[in-house]
């Protein structure tokens, strides 16, 4: 549903989605990066369990929630997307996970 | 700490504990206002939620290479020298991070003596305190609800020109632009010239709007908006299909989007499509000063609840400043002039500009802003989104899509005793999902009045609190335990009944 402008892909990132691994260019947000790789869901709604995807990617919808290196409720469009990083879908509502130490 | 940007190991953690001026918002109002504010010798910090400066409208501006301005446009190109002059002002900046409340402090009398602002960034939160704060939080695109909007294929026009300006993505496959603003149009150039390859724009501005918008012709004549949207509509109608005057529309697929249904003269159509792109216009984003108790008022030729200003951009709320979209749709222009302006009064009531100093250098501000605004009144109402598409007649279609509360069940909650929004969110949980109102906010409010026969402007908006954004408890807790902590914690939750929810009166 979308492809990048050849003059506009930088360095190559290598991150899972769901354990595929995508190739992103970096600097991309973890949405865009998942919409340059096909993907249109990414998680299913705490409600009826409704694919969603996302819709705004300027951090107001919270359509692009993900599960980011285990941790649930992250919104994709926010999170620039690392080399190496564990994304999955979220399914309904996010789980508590342990939070890290400070 | 360097100047112009928090260094990305420590975050936040590297801020001071205290500033004169915190701005919040990296668009074109908060960077003009930051780096008038850093000219007067404020100590002024800025914290934005993207990496980069720029906001929406000049997103990634500052990594944009040539070619993305023959994309983009010279209107996008002009954000680079305002990123620039502020990357270059002595103002810090705190990127990739969110302002999520804000409380006002206390001095010995009684009287406001400035707020604390809670910031998040990368897992950690702040609260720093400034005399002054500005907030420049700019706009969001109006809901769009009809039936389908939840669709996985379905996004806003924005949404696409983000991921243009930011990643250079452009749509493939089937594409269907639907909607009406001066950003459908302009959109559709950038995505063509581009390179995508657009199925059909679908043109939702009502017919009588002409009649209502050629009253306010005078100001749009002398504007430069008639020739740069003459070209915009001219490249658009040479590469590709334009349907006019539709009245109805709908996106239908099992799991994500498959067509786009839509009516127009009377008939019904369908087209295949891959990604409909909506956009009906943009609106104030009001979550910040609504929850900062801002006093706010309808406007009726925008359709939507604004922040009440004064002439220095000063809200009803003491210490507390707005400018730019959030206060009222502009455009970028105005906004940076809107910066400008209220970085003079903060600057002011700081006292590090006399006012007579204020007065004179804001006197050239307000003949650009007077200039900056011409032709605004006749694209309101030219773009005045039909009825049709703000409240949902169908009542199947989704209002609230967090909590996937419909048109239906709002109007029946009505029926059942809900005055407002607020009473009618504890009926339904209708805005109380994660984005806390802001894709369903205006739609709630018009559909009520118009379920009650009464003006939006009776009805109110929701009354919404802090945290504005989802913070993590461990953010929370890690927080120090101060009093005005426990009280930036707690005390939304001794608000929780608060005296405009019982207020509001039950239905006639």
């Amino acid at each position: 549903m979308f492809r990048r402008l050849s003059d506009r892909a930088s360095g190559e990132i290598t991150f899972t989605f769901d354990g595929r691994p995508i190739t992103a260019s970096a600097g991309d947000s973890v949405a865009a990066a998942l919409l340059a790789a096909g993907v249109r869901a990414c998680r299913t709604t705490p409600v009826s369990g409704a694919p969603r995807g996302p819709y705004c990617m300027m951090g107001v919808c919270f359509e692009c929630l993900v599960r980011i290196d285990g941790m649930d409720n992250r919104q994709g469009c926010l999170v620039t997307v690392q080399e190496g990083m564990r994304v999955e879908s979220q399914r309904g509502s996010r789980t508590l996970t342990p939070e890290p130490a400070q | 700490m360097t100047k112009g940007r928090v260094s990305t190991e420590r975050g936040i953690a590297d801020l001071a504990d205290e500033y004169d001026v915190i701005v919040v918002g990296a668009g074109p109002a908060g960077l003009s206002a930051a780096t008038t504010l850093a000219g007067t010798n404020a100590r002024t910090l800025l914290v934005d939620e993207n990496r980069t400066p720029g906001g929406q409208i000049y997103r990634a501006i500052t990594l944009a290479q040539p070619v993305d301005r023959q994309r983009l446009g010279e209107d996008y190109w002009r954000g680079r020298s305002i990123a620039e002059d502020f990357l270059r002002s002595e103002a810090e900046y705190a990127p990739a991070t969110t302002a999520w409340s804000i409380q006002p402090l206390q001095g010995d009398a009684g009287q406001t003596i400035g707020h604390e602002v809670g910031l998040s960034s990368n897992g950690v939160a702040r609260l720093i305190q400034a005399r002054q704060v500005v907030l420049a939080t700019g706009a969001l695109e109006r809901p769009f609800p009809i039936p389908g909007w939840t669709l996985p294929g379905v996004m806003t026009a924005g949404a696409a020109q983000i991921a243009l300006k930011t990643s250079g993505l452009v749509p493939s496959g089937k594409v269907v632009i639907a909607g009406t603003g001066p950003l459908l149009y302009l959109l559709a150039a950038q995505l063509i010239e581009a390179g995508a390859t657009v199925s059909a724009v679908l043109d939702t501005t009502p017919r009588e709007n002409w009649l209502r918008a050629f009253r306010h012709a005078r100001g749009f004549l002398v504007s430069p908006y008639l020739a740069k949207g003459l070209k915009l509509l001219q490249t658009v109608q040479r590469r590709t299909r334009v349907i006019r005057w539709v009245s109805a529309l709908a996106a239908e697929g099992e799991g994500g989007l498959k067509e786009v249904v839509w009516g127009a003269g009377g008939r019904e159509h369908r087209m295949a499509a891959d990604l409909l792109l909506l956009h009906q216009g943009v609106v104030p984003n009001v979550n910040f000063s609504n929850s900062a108790g801002c006093a706010h008022e309808w406007d009726e030729a925008q359709l939507t609840f604004r922040p009440q200003v004064d002439e220095w951009s000063a809200s009803s709320v003491a210490g507390l400043a707005l400018a730019g979209d959030g206060t009222g749709i502009g455009g970028a222009e105005a906004a940076a002039i809107q910066g400008r302006i209220a970085g003079l009064g903060c600057a002011s009531r700081l006292g590090l500009v006399a006012p007579a100093e204020r007065d004179r250098l804001a006197v050239p501000l307000r003949t650009s802003l007077a200039r900056a605004m011409r032709g605004r009144r006749f694209l309101d109402e030219l773009y005045r989104p039909a009825k049709a598409f703000r409240v949902p007649q169908d009542p199947d279609t989704i209002v609230c899509r967090c909590e996937e509360i419909s048109a239906g069940q709002i109007r029946a909650s009505v029926s059942a005793g809900a005055g407002g929004p607020n009473q009618m969110k504890v009926f339904l949980r209708c805005g109380m999902g994660p984005c806390q109102g802001r894709l369903c906010g205006l739609t709630v409010t018009e559909l009520i009045a118009d379920e009650r026969s009464k003006h939006p402007s009776e009805i109110g908006y929701y009354r919404l609190r802090f945290p504005i954004k989802p913070l993590r408890l461990h953010e929370l807790a890690a927080l120090p335990q101060t009093e005005t902590a426990k009280v930036a914690v707690l005390a939304d939750l001794a608000d929780t009944h608060h005296p405009a929810d019982l207020n509001e009166r039950k239905p006639q």
